[in-house]
């Protein structure tokens, strides 16, 4: 498992992840078309604004900001923890162990690959969000632009990451889809995918700053749609608690990994 | 008729041992129920902190849209989803056949194959939304509400299952449709909110074409006392009208319908 060996085994295994994803295009469409939550989410808030602004938040804010979260949840999503849990269930997670390359990569690999198609998907979305709020709702200044993408890689390495300490734990306890499932829905409430992180009363938002979830998709999400054009500094200090998270899951997931893996045992041949 | 009630019984009880097995997951279940719970009600917490009311509906009276919302979804994914899931695998290996060649209504066989009692929490939860949201109300619902609300909880059934057959039907002219299960449970998350929240197209969509107004708002409006006479009478149409539709398509498509083994 050399450095070497991995680096150049890379390209190869991106274009065998590539082709898949283009072969499962339709089944991702559909995927892509589930995520209807911000749109959900956007018809309720939309109702609210209608009443007047709610703090920062209009119209034009509102579905500047949801339309963003459809966007960044699609360039951040990962799924590696279903495919553990049935990986291991199904004994396949063996063929994985016998590749010379960490099990871990080669599901990021997988992740990485399917970012085009998402990116096909969810960049007219982003262009129709701009035509319909008109530039008013985006960050318009070119330091939360540089900001912007650190924080969408954090994003993401923080979702890929938590779905790899939830799927190691399959290794231990048969099944982690139900822990998987309680880790979803409190990221729903606490990330900003539902109500953006600003509108929690200060109590709430003391202990959301100290959660990972809004690392996940809420600060990527806020640095897009302006909210810290005036206050980089901020940004700066957010963006640095986020990496902190993710070297933080990164040891845990190589930790939780590394213990797990000594328990599995394949079935079938 | 009495035979399909011994067979619904045996159907009920055979799923209800099996999730008896496992009891420990019964807890776990019950604690993630609460917390999707949580996802449907933190957002309106939030809303209706600086304002009374959002598109005509107080704070407690959306938590009784929350509540249908939260019971209907308890019964698709208890009782309706389990099954159908069942029938799109039994298409796609050809074991359907073991299901025809049975003596009884092939769609009441699929349609109840399997059930998942832990999703009964779904209804306490429900209960208990009801019970906060009547509270900070001041008044309960009237006897005439309860039981019109209690009818167009049968219509609302009645819809999610007629589409439902209508999804399912579309798996013998296309085969591989088991994600769109998660399409249509990912749209019902719309029918979380009061209808009169959504504009436009989106209104007249999920109040015809996808009736989610019909199966939370309506009931809800029926259990404050303030639906109008013509909604009642709109669901007991569309409901029938989407009970014999999807019953004639799944006709037309079970006849479709070739073995894939051998």
């Amino acid at each position: 498992m050399s450095v070497r060996g991995t680096v150049k085994a890379l390209p190869t295994l991106l274009r065998v992840a590539f082709a898949e994803a283009v072969a499962y295009r339709a089944e991702m469409l559909v995927w892509v078309l589930a995520t209807t939550m911000p749109l959900v989410m956007l018809a309720l808030f939309s109702a609210v604004a209608e009443g007047g602004p709610l703090g920062r938040f209009g119209q034009a804010e509102f579905i500047a900001y949801f339309l963003a979260t459809f966007v960044v949840r699609q360039l951040t999503g990962s799924w590696a923890s279903w495919q553990i849990n049935f990986e291991v269930r199904e004994g396949t997670l063996a063929t994985r162990l016998l590749r010379p390359i960490h099990p871990l990569l080669g599901y990021a690999v997988e992740n990485i690959a399917a970012m085009p198609m998402r990116v096909a998907v969810s960049v007219p979305v982003a262009i129709v969000a701009l035509a319909l709020v008109g530039g008013r709702a985006v960050a318009h200044s070119a330091g939360a632009w540089l900001l912007f993408l650190p924080a969408l890689v954090g994003g993401w390495l923080l979702t890929l990451l938590a779905n790899f300490i939830v799927g190691a734990l399959a290794l231990f306890m048969e099944s982690s889809v139900k822990v998987m499932d309680i880790y979803l829905a409190a990221y729903f409430v606490a990330s900003g995918y539902l109500v953006p992180v600003e509108l929690f009363p200060p109590g709430a938002r003391a202990v959301i700053d100290w959660l990972p979830f809004r690392y996940q998709i809420g600060f990527p999400v806020e640095l897009m749609t302006g909210a810290y054009d005036g206050t980089l500094t901020t940004a700066v200090a957010l963006l640095a608690r986020q990496w902190v998270m993710v070297c933080a899951f990164a040891a845990a997931a190589a930790w939780v990994w590394s213990r797990g893996i000594r328990r599995f045992s394949a079935y079938g041949g | 008729m009495r035979r399909y009630a011994y067979l619904l019984y045996i159907q009920l009880k055979a799923s209800t041992l099996l999730a008896m097995q496992y009891r420990g997951d019964f807890v776990v279940d019950l604690l993630i129920e609460l917390v999707w719970a949580a996802t449907a009600v933190v957002p309106l917490f939030v809303v209706f902190a600086g304002r009374s009311s959002i598109a005509g509906w107080t704070y407690p009276e959306a938590l009784v849209v929350t509540g249908w919302f939260t019971l209907l979804q308890g019964l698709l994914e208890g009782a309706i989803n389990p099954s159908l899931v069942n029938v799109v695998e039994q298409v796609r290996k050809g074991t359907l056949d073991f299901v025809l060649l049975k003596p009884a209504d092939a769609q009441f066989l699929v349609s109840t194959t399997r059930f998942q009692p832990s999703k009964a929490i779904n209804a306490i939860t429900a209960t208990l939304i009801f019970v906060y949201a009547f509270r900070r109300i001041g008044h309960g619902p009237t006897a005439g509400g309860l039981a019109a609300s209690l009818l167009l909880m049968v219509t609302a059934s009645i819809l999610l299952y007629g589409l439902w057959i209508l999804t399912v039907s579309a798996v013998f002219y296309v085969v591989r449709v088991d994600n769109l299960t998660f399409l249509f449970t990912a749209i019902f998350d719309a029918a979380r909110w009061p209808s009169s929240v959504f504009r436009g197209v989106a209104k007249i969509v999920f109040t015809f074409v996808i009736p989610l107004a019909l199966m939370t708002t309506y009931p809800a409006e029926a259990m404050l006392g303030r639906l109008h006479p013509s909604s009642l009478a709109l669901s007991l149409g569309g409901a029938l009208f989407f009970a014999v539709f999807s019953r004639a398509v799944w006709v037309r498509a079970i006849g479709k319908y070739t073995s894939a083994s051998s």
